[in-house]
């Protein structure tokens, strides 16, 4: 007898767990839990958690965020596709984290797989198994993760019966260190390509036993836009260096990113999930913008996710009001990649502090601040019942550093914000730096230290005692950014920079440096920029006992070295090599939407040390994400925040050229040819 | 409590039961604050930089521990403060009925597992619940050993004068001696409540002092001495005691300590 379409083959007899008759795990799983740290990170029960009934015809999805509980609840992109799968008729979803280390021990004692946390179903109980990548070093974990379900690690190595295994979010644009483990990515935004997929995986699991072939749901996958199924591509390689990857089956030469046209159309998740237990951003999230124009040269997030897509004035107020009353939350985050300028911005914070139905003791937080005084202002205004730290993020220490990464805040701006943030009562303020950026010099280094000490000084004019924290990272070049092409610095020179700027604010009271392991951001750099070699490496890593690298106490640079060196592979090559225009890169096949000349222009104008205004107010500079990609800005206000354009105050008159569309403020938008 | 303007104190009585006996009492106050914003009932705050509403919770329960009658007291303020209606019609006079609704009603805010049972104003200046509870009673169900075996353990504890249990403290190992605490200790269940016990399980019934300091379900077992591993742990009652009464806190049918009503209070063993 043939089994119903869309349930699980029966599994091969050398898998530790048979899940055929799909019996809630949770027997075995609840005297677990007396002996582990934070045991309410395994039970689930969150408010808007769903119980899907598994009839064997729906797609069953597990997704999963490959770090703890608390780290991965909140993930927004993850509970966006959750409430679209639970919705629709053909599919549904449940969830699974990662046990913690005390926790996977006692699963794999006692012969206990991933489990959902919703039904308690055993990992490979599901077709699919999708995984959120937010951060690389987070990729050991993903195969313990699928070692645990009882998945094979390799997607060439799968049996018909075994779960296809996926993996989105903003890792997935250098998709070639997972190459081998992962069936399937999504490159770009979900929601619309979700259900695609979906579809396609449907009708496979309903088709003829014979047709039931992995290559055959390969090849179908691959023929959806914005999914890239890496089994049907091959790399090249000269000795150390690639030299790049192509299609050796019937798949396209290069997979372009999805984009959601219109926020607006999607305003997930409606039941954002609210946890029993703490975690963290444990508030109300309501996502006010997709995208960013400011054109950091060092953020992928904000080249990759171009252009901006506002959501509705209106719609935001919505969510805001529905959410907190549905959650009792007293908290709520306007998320974007930078809060500050969305348009109208103050009358939105606003609205929603005065709204009586908000119960008059509602705090906005608005996660990234732009560096002036007049958001301060507005910091002040809209957390009057609870007040979060005030963070700036500065990036670099001098002009020259900051023109070069093109984040153009000037000193003045910077010390006006923190002026009005002393003055508005807060005594500690945080600003975040970045050292090893491309053309640095220790005149940079220490520019962190005196714009910290002239902080420091500006603080003390109100209260006896504050703090400025500058928090220091260490610079990783990522694909699809400006600066993929150059060298990151190694291990040893990021240390003597670090030694610098402690050295040097050690004299400066006041100001406490806090810094990235110059080791974690080593090997973030071996894994950002990989080929498809590194999953040799991350293989090796995990066999070796290495999860968790995301946690400081966990993280473990032996394994990384070792795993390249017995793999063969430079990190010199690799990692702390500038790469020339001519030059393959592993991501090649993988497109953001954003010309390669545009970047490389961008590079040269960073190496000369200029600037680029920003193009949602100025004009469009030819990317290629909208003017390829047929979509475009979508913002409701033409004008740029006080100050103009990145706080330059370019001349705006030739905005013409935009790809602008606008959704309100008429008489606004009507001084503007678009 | 100290400082708030408000206006009335309402205690109220619920169990926590299930999986959610896995999250903290941390956690259980968060989840009480948000059915609270929730419920628009008009809670005090506390003043100052960073306002907190004004929730008191009795005695600690441990993580992982079940319990049929938990505590929290509430401050409310004056009924002109938003979502009065909502509070007025469901406590403007609280009598039984409208108690009876009010817990069905906080309930529904509640996630599964925690269940409200009783609600009660509470008349100003009533001690704290941390303050006034001092034994409670556990169930317990221990695997691994047979009734015989826990009988007898049972019996030598009882019959000595000085149960030593050792604890970390601070970083540093400590002996304390539990023996003073232990009020009662008994095989079997300790009431009638239809709880059924899980099967190839011990179960055993111990009221402690809460004070000086409360002794965990993991203590009492060390103190058995025998190979025993804990299944469930189940808060059955938290004591109000004075010379030979005890009350609870709050009955399940809603009658504060010292009010009339035999069954609220009990003769203590
Ligand atoms: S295509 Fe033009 S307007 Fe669109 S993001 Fe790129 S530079 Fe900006």
């Amino acid at each position: 007898m043939s089994p119903a379409p869309g349930t699980v083959d029966p599994l091969p007899e050398s898998r530790a767990y048979n899940p055929g008759n799909m019996e809630s795990l949770w027997p075995v799983i609840e005297p677990l839990l007396a002996n582990v740290s934070k045991p309410a990170r395994y039970i689930g029960g969150e408010m808007g958690a769903r119980r899907p009934e598994h009839d064997g015809f729906q797609v069953a999805w597990l997704l999963v965020y490959p770090d703890t509980y608390e780290i991965g609840l909140p993930n927004q992109g993850l509970q966006i596709l959750y409430e679209i799968l639970n919705d629709r008729n053909d599919s549904l979803a449940e969830r699974a984290y990662a046990p913690w280390i005390d926790m996977e021990q006692a699963m794999r004692e006692n012969g206990v797989p991933l489990f959902s946390i919703e039904n308690n179903f055993p990992a490979s109980a599901f077709n699919v198994i999708a995984f959120n990548l937010s951060a690389e070093l987070v990729y050991t974990n993903v195969l313990n993760l699928l070692d645990l379900g009882g998945v094979p690690l390799r997607s060439s190595d799968r049996a018909v019966s075994d779960p296809i295994v996926m993996a989105g979010g903003h890792c997935t644009y250098n998709p070639e260190p997972l190459a081998e483990f992962i069936d399937a990515f999504v490159i770009g935004d979900g929601e619309e390509v979700v259900g695609e997929i979906n579809a396609v995986i449907s009708s496979w699991l309903h088709s003829n036993s014979g047709d039931r072939d992995r290559r055959i749901l390969r090849e179908a996958l691959a023929q959806i836009d914005g999914v890239y199924v890496p089994a049907l591509y091959g790399s090249r390689y000269d000795g150390q260096r690639f030299m790049g990857t192509v299609p050796v089956g019937n798949a396209p030469p290069e997979v372009i990113k999805r984009t959601v046209a219109d926020l607006g159309q999607w305003p997930l998740p409606r039941q954002q999930l609210v946890p029993l237990t703490e975690v963290v951003h444990d508030r109300l999230n309501v996502e006010v913008f997709r995208g960013c124009t400011r054109g950091c040269r060092f953020c992928q997030a904000g080249m990759i996710t171009r252009p901006v897509r506002e959501r509705p004035a209106q719609q935001i107020r919505d969510m805001v009001r529905d959410g907190l009353q549905r959650t009792g939350y007293d908290e709520v985050a306007l998320t974007s990649l930078s809060t500050a300028d969305l348009s109208g911005i103050e009358s939105t914070v606003r609205d929603i502090i005065d709204d009586p139905t908000n119960g008059g003791r509602v705090s906005v937080s608005l996660p990234s601040l732009r560096v002036d005084a007049f958001t301060v202002a507005t910091a002040a205004e809209i957390q009057k019942v609870r007040r979060t730290g005030l963070t700036f993020a500065p990036e670099g220490g001098t002009w020259r550093m900051r023109r070069v990464i093109n984040k153009l805040i000037r000193e003045e701006d910077l010390y006006g914000a923190v002026d009005a943030a002393f003055g508005q009562g807060w005594r500690r303020v945080k600003l975040y730096f970045l050292v090893g950026l491309p053309t640095e010099r220790d005149e940079d280094i220490l520019g962190i230290v005196e714009l910290g000490r002239r902080c420091v000084e500006i603080g003390q004019r109100y209260h006896r005692s504050v703090t400025i924290v500058a928090s220091v990272g260490g610079f990783v070049p990522k694909p699809h950014t400006p600066f993929q092409w150059c060298a990151q610095d190694s291990m040893e020179e990021l240390q003597r920079k670090v030694a610098l700027l402690r050295a040097a604010s050690r004299e400066v009271r006041g100001l406490t440096v806090r810094w990235h392991d110059p080791a974690a951001t080593t090997v973030e750099g071996i894994v950002s920029r990989g080929d498809r070699r590194i999953g040799a490496v991350i293989e090796q890593v995990w066999r070796a006992g290495g999860t968790f690298q995301e946690w400081s106490e966990q993280f473990r640079l032996d394994l990384w070295l070792n795993a390249m060196e017995s793999e063969g592979l430079s990190i010199d090559e690799l990692v702390h090599r500038e790469r020339g225009p001519e030059e393959a890169l592993p991501w090649d096949h993988i497109s953001a939407g954003l010309h390669r000349d545009f970047l490389w222009d961008d590079w040269q104008q960073a190496l000369e040390g200029s600037g680029v205004a920003d193009c949602r107010w100025t004009p469009c500079y030819d990317c290629g994400a909208c003017t390829d990609q047929g979509i475009e800005h979508i913002v409701a206000s033409s004008l740029p925040p006080a100050g103009g354009s990145q706080g330059t105050g370019q001349d705006l008159s030739s905005a013409s050229k935009v790809p602008v569309r606008f959704t309100s403020a008429p008489d606004q938008a009507s001084t503007f040819a678009v | 409590m100290t400082g708030s303007s408000a206006e009335m104190q309402l205690r109220i009585r619920y169990t926590k039961l299930g999986k959610i006996r896995f999250t903290s009492q941390r956690d259980v106050a968060r989840l009480w604050e948000r059915a609270l914003r929730r419920s628009r009932l008009p809670v005090a705050w506390s003043k100052g930089f960073s306002p907190r509403p004004l929730l008191s919770f009795g005695l600690a329960l441990p993580t992982g521990a079940e319990s049929l009658g938990e505590y929290l007291d509430i401050e409310l303020d004056s009924w002109d403060s938003p979502g009065r209606e909502v509070a007025h019609d469901a406590i403007g006079i609280l009598d039984p009925v409208t108690s009876a609704a009010l817990s069905t009603f906080l309930s529904s805010l509640l996630p599964d597992g925690l269940s409200v049972q009783a609600v009660a104003p509470v008349p100003a200046g009533s001690g704290s619940l941390q303050h006034e509870v001092s034994s409670c009673t556990w169930e317990l169900e221990v695997a691994g050993v047979t009734e015989v075996q826990v009988a007898r353990q049972i019996d030598a504890v009882l019959r000595s004068s000085n149960v030593p249990v050792r604890r970390v403290r601070k970083g540093r190992m400590l002996e304390d001696d539990i023996r003073p605490a232990i009020r009662s200790l008994t095989l079997g269940a300790d009431c009638g409540r239809d709880h059924r016990g899980t099967e190839g399980t011990v179960a055993l019934s111990a009221t402690v002092a809460t004070k000086p300091r409360g002794v965990r379900p993991g203590e009492l077992l060390e103190g058995l001495e025998a190979d025993l591993v804990l299944v469930r742990a189940r808060r059955t009652h938290q004591w109000i005691e004075h010379g030979d009464a005890r009350w609870e806190p709050l009955s399940e049918a809603g009658e504060l300590p010292g009010e009339t009503g035999l069954h609220a209070q009990e003769r203590a063993s």
